[in-house]
């Protein structure tokens, strides 16, 4: 079943028209890559799914994107229950500077839990979800920007996870990290899958290949393949997407 | 003759470490004044009592707390104005010709003298609207003169918080308001608070805004309401100085050191609260 359908989707900023004519479905509780080379537009396209792009001057869209099979670009739409519902991990890690956790009760504080039994259980099962609670059950109130790289980018994924979304939306997740760590965070994305549609924008080729059920591949704007991850890698298609994959240009 | 590199690097730091030097002097001199004449005066006396024998003897206590109130009366005013037209500009406006404008006017406002400020408050609070000479009215003219630093500070201060911070709220489904409620002032305080102290401490010193709008010359009672006159000490010190015939120096350069000294406190916590603050951020 699809989770989100993108139909004849364009955004501009501007004059300049950064997506053109995107049409993607996206499968429920699976991850979707999206991979081209700088500038193609992986990260409009990814922000236009909780309309980030709303917060960026001069911006216009036209055509639809369906969640649950409703237009989030229609009238009236209750943003805040959208980005609650679509949230999304950014390159950086980007802790607030507060305590472990403080970072996580954040979002559920915001939207009305101020139980601190409830908070406390929130918190818990966030960390759970991400493999830090063991780690960091002792050590709650410690400040959050002490934490290693890679330990504050799964916090900010359980900060995530604490306003129970639906879709989880990744930008380059894993380019602050090493190749330890990011093979770690690779790991808890597979196994997110479980709960949580995933759309995963990378540089990383192999990482598309180890992380995605399919993957899309976008060139100057434009869609220009979609597919199972496998045959992309494998028999793609489109010349260019070929060309890009055996890194020709990218 | 040719200078080696070396000379003049040697030349160059000694004509900035002489400069530096020329800076500090006055502060020093300054204070070394006011300490030499007017620590003999400083007394439980008075810092306590009222001035007594037309004010060549006795305390300046009803002067303190003057500048207490007027400060307080200007906190009051100028911080909430302030931080909110901060807010304002820093995350709300546009680019337009009325951000411009308000950009304009903060600039000018910061070099009008401050005479100008008293008068304009004399005109606006006092005679307008009818406040009268008193509390209210001086505490709004200091108000206004200091908003241009509070806004210059709180501006600087949000605009300093990293724009991730905000993504990531507004990516939680966390409103704009209560981003900036909850996300940007708590790691702007320390350089709005820094701003607003040093805007107090300067309205704590000025003679000329309160002197047609709150101060006066001698009072036989503390104020009772921000509806009453109140004495301060700048304007105190105004008068020990030019107005009454025979005053001892020493309770004149008394006067002038508690001023300073008051000043010179809330400077400091101000800087303690940067140094404090400073210490927890790291991004
Ligand atoms: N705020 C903006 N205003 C104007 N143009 C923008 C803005 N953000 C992005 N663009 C342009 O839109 C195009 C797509 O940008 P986008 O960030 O989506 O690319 P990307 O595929 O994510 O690239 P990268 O791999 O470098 O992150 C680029 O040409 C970029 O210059
Ligand atoms: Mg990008």
């Amino acid at each position: 079943m699809n989770k989100i359908d993108i139909r004849n989707f364009n955004l501009y900023y501007g004059n300049f028209q950064a997506l053109i004519n995107v049409n993607l479905s996206i499968e429920k509780r699976m991850v979707t890559a999206l991979i081209g080379p700088s500038g193609c537009g992986k990260s409009t396209l990814l922000r236009s799914l909780n309309r980030m792009n709303d917060l960026i001057e001069g911006v216009k869209v036209s055509g639809e994107v369906k969640i649950d099979d409703r237009n989030i670009y229609e009238n009236g739409l209750d943003l805040i229950q959208l980005r609650k519902k679509v949230g999304m991990v950014f390159q950086r890690p980007n802790p607030f500077p507060l305590s472990i956790f403080d970072n996580i009760a954040y979002g559920p504080r915001l939207h009305g839990i101020s139980k601190k039994i409830r908070l406390q259980a929130e918190v818990e099962h966030a960390l759970e979800r991400v493999h830090l609670w063991d780690d960091l059950k002792d050590r709650l109130n410690r400040y959050a920007l002490n934490l290693s790289l890679e330990q504050q980018q799964r916090l900010c994924i359980a900060r995530l996870l604490a306003v129970t979304p639906d879709v989880v939306l990744m930008d380059e997740p894993c380019s602050a990290l090493d190749p330890v760590s990011t093979a770690k965070v690779e790991e808890l994305i597979y196994e997110l899958k479980k709960h949580y549609t995933i759309v995963i924008v990378t540089h990383n080729m192999q990482q598309a290949a180890r992380v995605s059920d399919k993957t899309g591949v976008m060139l100057l704007g434009e869609l220009i393949e979609y597919g199972e991850t496998a045959d992309i890698f494998t028999k793609p298609a489109d010349k260019r997407t070929e060309d890009y994959i055996t890194g020709r240009f990218g | 003759m040719k200078i080696s590199p070396q000379a003049k690097e040697k030349i160059a730091f000694l004509v900035l470490g002489i400069a530096t030097c020329l800076v500090l002097i006055p502060v020093f001199v300054i204070i070394f004044i006011l300490m030499e004449k007017g620590a003999q005066a400083i007394s439980w006396e008075f810092l306590t009592a009222k001035p007594r024998m037309g004010m060549r003897a006795g305390g300046i206590f009803p002067a303190i707390v003057g500048t207490v109130y007027l400060v307080l009366g200007t906190v009051t005013a100028a911080l909430p104005l302030g931080l909110f037209a901060a807010i304002y500009l820093v995350e709300y406006a546009k680019g337009n010709w009325l951000t411009r404008m308000v950009e304009v006017a903060i600039v000018n406002l910061a070099g009008v003298p401050s005479v100008v400020y008293g008068l304009f408050g004399m005109g606006l609070f006092v005679i307008f609207m009818k406040l009268g000479t008193s509390i209210l009215a001086g505490s709004l003219t200091l108000a206004i003169m200091i908003l241009p630093v509070i806004i210059t500070a709180s501006r600087e201060a949000l605009s300093t918080v990293p724009q991730s911070f905000r993504e990531v709220s507004r990516a939680l489904g966390v409103s704009k308001w209560q981003t900036i409620w909850h996300v940007v002032l708590p790691n702007a305080i320390s350089g709005i608070l820094t701003g607003t102290i040093l805007g107090v401490s300067r309205a704590a010193g000025e003679t000329a805004p309160i002197l047609f709008t709150a101060a006066a010359f001698y009072l036989p009672k503390l104020p009772q309401s921000i509806f009453d006159q109140c004495m301060a000490l700048p304007y105190h010190l105004y008068v020990l100085s030019t107005q009454v015939p025979n005053v001892n120096p020493k309770i004149q350069y008394g006067t002038a050191l508690v001023l300073v000294g008051l000043v010179f406190f809330t400077n400091l916590v101000a800087i303690i609260i940067r140094a404090r603050f400073r210490a927890r951020k790291q991004w």
